[in-house]
């Protein structure tokens, strides 16, 4: 634990104080304040497809901290997997649920008020607790720690059973959506539950 | 840089993951939030990863894994969301109610569609 540690380069205090904090701190602190704006924005809005797009601006702003915080790789694929494809499959669902365009006033369910204080309450937990915990924690941003190169080289020398186990997992979402999705061939449409129903419908088949 | 930035950041992210999973009646806008917290994991475990100077980068690997995974979880989570849709012609998580084995409808739009598959 303590070469661990020792490693980190955590519990030197050094010359490295809250009150002068670096380049690095002002640009990732702006940024922060732009994505949780972002994210603010997504969960309260009332415009769906809005909603949306300030979800894209959270995200980006996201990369933009994999960025500073020295994880090129990550970002980049943050970039291509969330803005490029989950960012559009969640508009292609909002506009297939025919979702409206302009404001819709039930975007928000009834218990707004409950899930505001559970938020709060853990918002209010978790940033006494790590604020405390990582007080005197710093993090050594000199050298490359996620280079394409380094990030190629550790996924493909200790991570190669869990990457392909995962592509074997992307293959069968991915069939699976594909099934779930599918419109029925004999033109039977898909009917609400209610077992008591089908199987009298069954019964007179 | 200190470690507290990105932790509060991740933190905070997720509280608001948190809030738009339980306030939000769109099952589309509660998978976007469940995105946002999905996130705020990342940036921990990027976080972390630095901080700790991993020699396996657990943190950067785990952070693709997750990537993936999440990517998978939204191609499958909307695939459902437009059957029911289709199913229901709605996409409000309270008003899917109905696990199927319920005889009388108690919600009007219920009734209607009992009424057209007697009518049927």
């Amino acid at each position: 634990m303590s070469t661990l540690l020792a490693a980190a380069g955590s519990l030197e205090p050094a010359a490295r104080s809250y009150l002068s904090p670096t380049g690095q701190e002002i640009v990732f602190l702006l940024v922060g304040v732009l994505v949780l704006g972002a994210a603010v924005v997504s969960v309260t809005t009332r415009q769906l497809v809005h909603a949306a797009l300030w979800l894209v601006v959270a995200l980006g702003g996201l990369a933009v901290e994999f960025l500073l915080l020295t994880a090129e790789f990550v970002a980049w694929v943050q970039v291509l997997v969330y803005l490029g494809s989950v960012v559009v499959l969640v508009l292609f669902g909002l506009m297939l649920t025919r979702a409206p365009i302009g404001r819709s006033p039930d975007a928000d369910s009834g218990n707004r008020p409950a899930a505001l204080a559970v938020g709060a309450a853990s918002a209010a937990t978790l940033v006494t607790l790590v604020v405390d915990a990582f007080r005197s924690s710093w993090i050594d941003l000199s050298g490359p720690a996620g280079t394409t190169r380094l990030t190629g080289e550790f996924l493909f020398s200790h991570w190669v059973l869990p990457f392909e186990a995962l592509s074997v997992l992307l293959l069968a979402a991915l069939v699976g959506a594909i099934v779930l999705s599918r419109a029925k061939g004999d033109g039977t449409k898909p009917r609400p539950g209610n077992l008591r129903t089908v199987l009298t419908k069954t019964k007179e088949r | 840089m200190h470690l507290a930035y990105p932790a509060v950041l991740a933190v905070l992210l997720f509280s608001v993951g948190v809030y738009g999973v339980l306030a939000r009646r769109n099952v589309i806008l509660v998978l976007m939030s469940v995105e946002l917290m999905l996130n705020a994991v990342n940036l921990n475990l990027v976080a972390f990863d630095v901080w700790l100077r991993d020699t396996l980068h657990a943190g950067q690997a785990l952070t693709l894994f997750t990537i993936t995974v999440a990517a998978a979880e939204i191609g499958l989570g909307l695939a459902i969301v437009l059957l029911v849709y289709r199913t229901r012609r709605t996409a409000a998580v309270d008003r899917v109610t109905a696990l199927g084995d319920r005889h009388e409808a108690d919600d009007p739009a219920d009734a209607a569609e009992e009424k057209e598959q007697a009518a049927a």
